[in-house]
């Protein structure tokens, strides 16, 4: 029973059940509450998984500030309970968790016809080695330039339309 | 007992299944939203690890990518909903159907 292991369950049976608790809460508030320890424990998995950088970045920009924007949006407009609907339409929930399961049926045939442990074995150094800032810094700027400056110019344009459709009333 | 990567997959597998009924069941659209996000991330935990597992920088690149459209699909969905919440006073996705014929 090494860390890894016991750092697995942890985080992964966290990440578990603060997401079944996020789709079954009324209150927006609390669901997007249990959508941030979903967050932090998924950085704790990346943090098992020897990645760094994105560990550090998903906590700063998915449970930092994506999460703070949904909560000051959720509070801005108080929506109403859905309490109503939950209980009234349960052939809609039906239909949506049947979809759901064979969803979930079809990702595990694959998962378990292909075998991936079967080729990849991990190798430690080479999984540290890929998880440093360093590495991943130095693909991003000598092969990825051109996605990077795309990315640059996707963040200025999401700004600009934020902001017009905030702006004022549309007729 | 070792930690093989079909352990993340399934766990992966799961999150997104989450997220697909939450997104069948659920009516408010700033929920709807959410469980987007929580597709979005089941992904990234599915690069991350083929990422450490294969020992290449490259499926960590993706993720940092991943999470730029987010932030910006986060910023636009966010201020839409915000422009029907002033026009139709609900983010009930029931009640919005202007689109539909």
């Amino acid at each position: 029973m090494n860390l890894e292991i016991i750092f697995f369950i942890v985080f992964g049976s966290v990440a578990a059940i603060s997401s079944v608790l996020m789709i079954t809460r009324n209150n927006a508030v609390i669901a997007a509450l249990y959508l941030i320890l979903n967050f932090a424990s998924l950085a704790g998995l990346y943090l098992t998984l020897n990645a760094q950088f994105i560990a550090v970045a998903q906590v700063i920009v998915y449970a930092g500030a994506i999460m703070v924007l949904f909560l000051f949006v959720i509070m801005l407009l108080r929506p109403e309970n859905e309490k109503k609907f939950l209980e009234a339409n349960s052939k809609v929930k039906v239909f949506a968790f049947v979809i759901a399961g064979f969803v979930f049926l079809q990702l595990m045939y694959i998962i378990f016809f292909s075998r991936p442990s079967n080729i990849i074995a991990k190798n430690l150094n080479a999984s540290v080695e890929a998880g440093t800032i360093e590495s991943i810094g130095y693909i991003l700027f000598k092969d990825y330039v051109l996605p990077f400056e795309a990315a640059g110019f996707l963040l200025l344009a999401a700004t600009i339309g934020a902001l017009i459709l905030g702006k004022k009333k549309i007729n | 007992m070792t930690i093989t990567i079909e352990y993340y997959l399934i766990l992966s597998a799961f999150m997104f299944i989450v997220g697909v009924a939450g997104v069948l069941t659920r009516r408010n659209a700033i929920i709807v939203f959410m469980c987007i996000e929580l597709m979005l991330n089941s992904a990234n935990l599915t690069l991350v690890a083929f990422s450490s597992y294969l020992g290449s920088s490259v499926g960590q690149l993706f993720v940092f990518f991943v999470m730029t459209v987010a932030a910006a699909e986060a910023a636009v969905g966010l201020a839409i909903i915000i422009a029907i919440f002033r026009n139709k006073l609900t983010v009930n996705i029931d009640d919005i159907n202007i689109l539909k014929w």
